[in-house]
């Protein structure tokens, strides 16, 4: 296959970028994209350009690193991430766009490159279950209706990657934020901070500039993993109800 | 905890569907007494003299009408101001576009912001022309709405302007509605279809309900 | 220059650490026995951990939890993305909650075995006994494991063992304990225990007066190369598949920390012991950039066969039963197609050299599910394996519900590292390595879901035990600053290598570097290794290396982020690392696990095990590069687990 790419190109945080159009010729139709990639970074290094950086680790689609859209759709036009799309998905000839995640609060690094550190930001305000290590009960001691633990991997199998930002028109982190509080909050180890959980979480993504939520449910359609527009309501649910009980104290 | 719920996205959301709802409750109300138009002058006129007179002798002339007037200036307020700062937040949240436009929300969805503002303008317009009287077309009679409500309708401005906002709240009902359950979490897998349905049926029903004045006008059956 | 296959052997290395007594006692014995550190001055100790995986994650937060002030460091732009994150199957652990005769002393019995007998008992035993202890922690964490419908955990089988002893959280469980340390390891973030920095790759290690005392490590977004001076360093920094450029490991997984660690004084235990795995997707042409694995847990339900005649090429449905090899199933009846993973990918490779293979060039055997769905239904296949054949699908553009899926062995393990002693303390003291970053608890092979099991148990529980006992007894250190001579002259000498790659300014991009030599690693050190393929790899590394540093090009300058000037660097590392691995597999002439030595098999094929020479951990010491190393010996006794021909048939 023979393609044409224009690639944001933006040399560090500081500077202005711009789209770059770049030829590849010779690719394979089982090529992933990040491969096709590849063959365009081996090709500019070796004319003496700069290759384009891009975020990419596993590969396999579960680390969350990378973070392309393409002709507009956060990783691609299937419903994966971009380095489990493949070539097959084009055709001989096209035209591709290639920008990073536009989001005020995932500044450009380079090129194709976002700082997604405002997720672990996150996290940190209140994504987890305090349970230092020594402390556990024995695991059977507490049942969890299967039904209660299907629901909390659904929400778990969240990668991170910060597509469902990059698609929403208001470059809200909804869906991100929801997915750990549903989580969390349905587990019976979460429940003693399913409270403070979503309101800390909730106060941390509105306080890293993230838009709010329309419910366009672009972001859902853009999940790699699936994660449903519902959960945002879940999430909404939960802080209205802790909202609620800080009021009753 | 007010604060806290007011400096919130998602309490401004809960603000914006609260506020919704209630002018969505509004305008069933509204929309069924505007269809007594059809019964003659005499009902409607009747009708919109009661209107004045409700909650009496509890209440004092008017009382309940400037009651349910207040709770409809807070809401629209209410509404309009979370709505701006939340399209500014938004705005700001997204400052470069990408340079490959697509778009694939509902029209419904995509024109939120744009039809909240034409329906802030219509309800301006739409005080003047019928209930103050103040832009009215035909000399406005304080008393006698089933004349001014004909007199609106009987100009070619008048329907334009009246169709297009009531096509405009259709439109913003339709994603409203829904948006709102699921803002309050009253949403789930189970219950979306259901709740897809009721938001297109009352978008449907409330577009329908208040056209139907002005396409009575216009052929005829309302004179 | 003396002939790197020349090396001469040093003084024997032993693991002073661990207590004697029986096996079950001695973690007990070795914890009462560690010294502790007053709480109250734990914060005056910094603790640098390098990675964020499974061990460095559930390391730095538990470290932080105990009160150390802990400095982390991954190269990744979050910590939640660190490879064991890619981890499928699951995690073994004795709960015997199946009454189905499983124990701690079982689950050590299956590992050393497993590890065909190359292990330490003591460690093994440790592990197994710690295994339990971690479906506790995790599951307090709201680590999301599958669970039956009466609320209560489900386990299921997996290669190499009769039990029904691992946990599972769909086809997810590495993500899922993952996220578990990362999520407690966020909370000593927030909570301002844990200084984070992601983006930042280690690239050297700073020892002062013969103790590991800090790193030095790169800002990979500004370029800025900085030091940074602790009290103990732990590296926990995963495996070295990357050499073979081919394997299932993350594209930036790499060596360089544990292989400068390694220049600087640490022995490396057991460098030739790779895993390949038997069910990865095949490769499909030279574009590839890296092998994606498919679980093993599918080897519960799908059975391997290939055409009992060569150069079929029929369609597979067009095979009828009786054309059929199910060979692991003729092979070993009664493990079948669980058998550890080194022979089903040993005995997958020798089909294929017969010319049975199928699929492109023939590097493949088909994983069939057909029998499975008639049996179970395509519903059950689905809920228990629908993720792993949707990504297959992804991939192959292949339905595997109506076609058997193809698989091909792929390098997927590294059981070497850094040696350590029972404290998991390197040879350089202060400098510790845990998870897959060292060489201790698999052998020469390990067995599927003992990877997950190893880096937690590493990372919560015995890594702060043992840190804590070194602290305590190293309680006042020199003060050492960034100005300290010996962290300068660590911080030029990294500067100055960075310099030279960028300054060489050649024709050749460092993946083409990369991908020659994992070629050759591959063909030469790969499933089968012969004196002769070896002593071939070991000629012409050098000259790739030396090639390498003439005509290497790295684009842009160091003072940006530059991708390019990541990979060339730890390319510099491959290049030096994938010798020492060719010379441990050379010397090492017989096979064991996953090492599989063409001069040592049985009449029938298998891999012939030479106890009374080899019964040791190989722990090599650096002397310069290019220069043969010193090989020190740590003898294996087995008192509890009786050495014997591993037998699966």
């Amino acid at each position: 296959m023979k393609l044409t790419l224009r690639v944001w190109r933006q040399k560090n945080a500081d500077t202005e970028g711009t789209m770059s159009t770049y030829e590849v010729d010779d690719i394979s139709p089982d090529m992933s994209f990040l491969e096709m990639l590849d063959v365009l970074n081996e090709q500019l290094i070796l004319a003496g350009e700069e290759p384009v950086a891009f975020d990419h680790d596993c590969r396999e689609g579960i680390c969350g690193a990378c973070s392309l859209v393409i002709n507009g759709d956060a990783h691609g036009p299937e419903r994966t991430t971009t380095c489990q799309l493949h070539m097959r998905s084009f055709r001989d000839g096209d035209t591709i766009d290639v920008e990073p995640w536009r989001a005020a609060a995932f500044p450009v690094i380079k090129d194709l490159v976002v700082d997604r550190s405002a997720f672990d930001r996150i996290i940190q305000a209140g994504g987890y279950v305090t349970a230092p290590t020594g402390s556990a009960p024995e695991a059977h001691a507490t049942p969890v209706p299967k039904a209660d633990a299907d629901f909390a991997f659904e929400h778990a199998e969240c990668i991170g990657c910060g597509a469902c930002v990059a698609a929403c028109p208001n470059g809200a982190a909804m869906l991100f934020t929801s997915a750990k509080v549903n989580h969390l909050n349905v587990l019976p180890q979460g429940a003693p901070e399913r409270e403070t959980r979503v309101l800390d979480m909730v106060a941390q993504m509105d306080a890293e500039g993230f838009g709010g939520c329309t419910l366009a449910g672009e972001c859902a359609t853009a999940c790699p993993k699936g994660i449903p527009l519902v959960s945002i309501t879940g999430m909404n649910r939960e802080w209205l109800r802790a909202n609620r009980k800080a009021g009753k104290r | 905890m007010a604060r806290t719920m007011w400096d919130s996205t998602i309490g401004k959301k809960t603000v914006m569907a609260v506020s919704g709802l209630i002018m969505l409750l509004y305008l069933v109300v509204h929309m069924i007494g505007n269809l007594k138009i059809y019964f003659g002058a005499g009902e409607f006129n009747h009708y919109a003299h009661w209107l004045r007179t409700v909650g009496e002798p509890f209440m004092h002339y008017e009382w309940t009408l400037w009651l349910v007037r207040i709770v409809l200036v807070v809401a629209v307020a209410a509404h309009a101001t979370s709505a701006y700062q939340l399209s500014r937040r938004d705005i700001r949240a997204r400052p470069s576009k990408y340079a490959h436009k697509k778009a694939r929300a509902s029209y419904a969805t995509r024109t939120m912001r744009w039809g909240g503002i034409i329906l802030g303008l219509f309800v301006v317009w739409h005080i003047l022309d019928l209930t103050t009287g103040t832009v009215h077309a035909g000399g406005f009679q304080e008393g006698h709405p089933y004349q001014n409500v004909v007199d609106t309708f009987s100009t070619w401005y008048g329907n334009v302007i009246y169709i297009v906002a009531m096509l405009a709240l259709g439109l913003h009902i339709r994603h409203g509605f829904w948006s709102a359950a699921q803002t309050l979490g009253v949403g789930s897998r189970s219950r979306d279809r259901a709740l897809k349905t009721v938001a297109d049926v009352l978008a449907l029903l409330l577009t329908a309900g208040f056209i139907a004045v002005p396409v009575g006008v216009m052929t005829g059956v309302v004179s | 220059m003396t002939d790197y296959a020349d090396y001469p052997t040093g003084d024997p290395v032993a693991d002073t650490k661990a207590p004697a007594g029986p096996v079950h006692e001695r973690w007990d014995t070795r914890r009462f026995e560690a010294r502790l550190v007053n709480p109250a001055n734990r914060r005056k100790h910094t603790v640098i951990v390098v990675g964020t995986g499974l061990a460095g994650g559930s390391a730095g937060a538990t470290l932080a939890e105990q009160g150390y002030h802990v400095v982390q460091f991954c190269y990744q732009d979050s910590p939640r993305r660190a490879h064991s994150i890619a981890a499928q199957g699951g995690i073994n652990a004795a709960k015997n909650y199946r009454n189905d005769g499983d124990s701690v002393h079982r689950l050590f019995y299956d590992t050393v075995k497993g590890g065909d007998f190359r292990a330490r008992e003591s460690n093994v035993h440790r592990l197994a006994q710690i295994s339990v202890e971690i479906i506790d922690q995790c599951v307090a964490q709201g680590v999301p494991f599958a669970r039956e419908y009466g609320g209560l955990l489900d386990t299921r089988s997996f290669g190499g063992v009769q039990v029904s002893r691992t946990f599972y959280a769909r086809g997810q469980t590495g993500q899922q304990l993952l996220l578990g340390a990362y999520q407690a390891l966020s909370r000593q973030i927030a909570a301002g225990n844990v200084e984070m920095h992601a983006r930042t790759e280690m690239l050297d290690l700073i020892v002062i007066d013969g103790r590991a005392r800090g790193i030095v490590a790169r800002d990979l977004v500004t370029g800025k190369i900085d030091t940074y001076v602790a009290d103990a360093v732990v590296l926990a920094s995963g495996g070295y598949g990357n050499v073979f450029y081919l394997s299932t490991n993350a594209m930036n997984s790499n060596a360089t920390a544990i292989w400068r660690a390694h220049r600087r004084g640490a022995y490396f235990g057991n460098p030739c012991f790779t895993q390949i795995h038997p069910t990865c997707i095949p490769r499909t042409g030279d574009h590839q950039s890296k092998l994606t694995l498919m679980s093993e847990s599918l080897r519960n339900d799908g059975r391997i066969w290939v055409p009992k005649a060569k150069g079929d090429d029929r369609s597979p449905e067009r095979i009828p039963e009786d054309e059929r090899d199910y060979y692991l199933e003729r092979i070993y009846p009664s493990f079948g197609n669980l058998v550890p993973r080194d022979i089903a990918s040993r005995a997958a490779k020798n089909v294929c050299d017969e010319g049975r293979g199928v699929g492109p060039g023939g590097q493949g055997v088909y994983l069939d599910f057909a029998d499975a769905i008639t049996r179970l239904g395509r519903k059950a296949v689905e809920a228990k394996y629908g993720n792993l054949f949707d990504m297959y699908q992804r991939i192959t553009d292949e339905d595997p519900y109506e076609v058997p899926m193809r698989i091909y062995p792929a390098v997927h393990y590294t059981m070497g590292g850094l040696w350590v002693d029972y404290d998991l303390q390197t040879t350089v003291p202060g400098l510790f390595a845990i998870g897959e970053a060292n060489f201790s608890d698999h052998g020469a092979n390990r067995l599927g879901a003992s990877a997950l099991m190893q880096g937690l148990a590493d990372g919560y529980f015995v890594l702060p035990a043992t840190v804590n006992d070194y602290l305590a007894r190293n309680p006042h250190q020199e003060a050492v600053t960034g100005e300290h001579p010996a962290v300068q002259e660590v911080l030029a000498e990294t500067e100055d290598r960075l310099n030279l790659l960028l300054a060489v300014d050649g024709d050749r991009t460092p993946d083409s570097f990369h991908r020659e030599l994992g070629e050759l690693m591959w063909e030469l050190c790969g499933m089968a290794r012969s004196a002769a393929g070896l002593r071939k790899a070991l000629e012409r590394i050098p000259r790739i290396r030396e090639e390498f540093w003439r005509r290497i090009k790295v684009p842009g300058t160091g003072q940006e982020f530059n991708q390019s000037l990541e990979k060339a660097n730890r390319v510099v590392d491959y290049l030096e690392l994938a010798e020492l691995m060719c010379l441990d597999a050379l010397h090492r002439t017989e096979s064991c696990g996953g090492h599989f030595r063409e001069e040592s098999q049985t009449p029938d094929g298998e891999a012939a095990r030479r106890d009374e020479e080899f019964s040791y951990a190989a722990a090599w010491e650096f002397t310069g590069t290019g220069e043969a190393p010193v090989l020190h010996k740590e003898d294996l006794v087995f008192e509890h687990v009786h050495p014997t021909q591993r037998s699966y048939a």
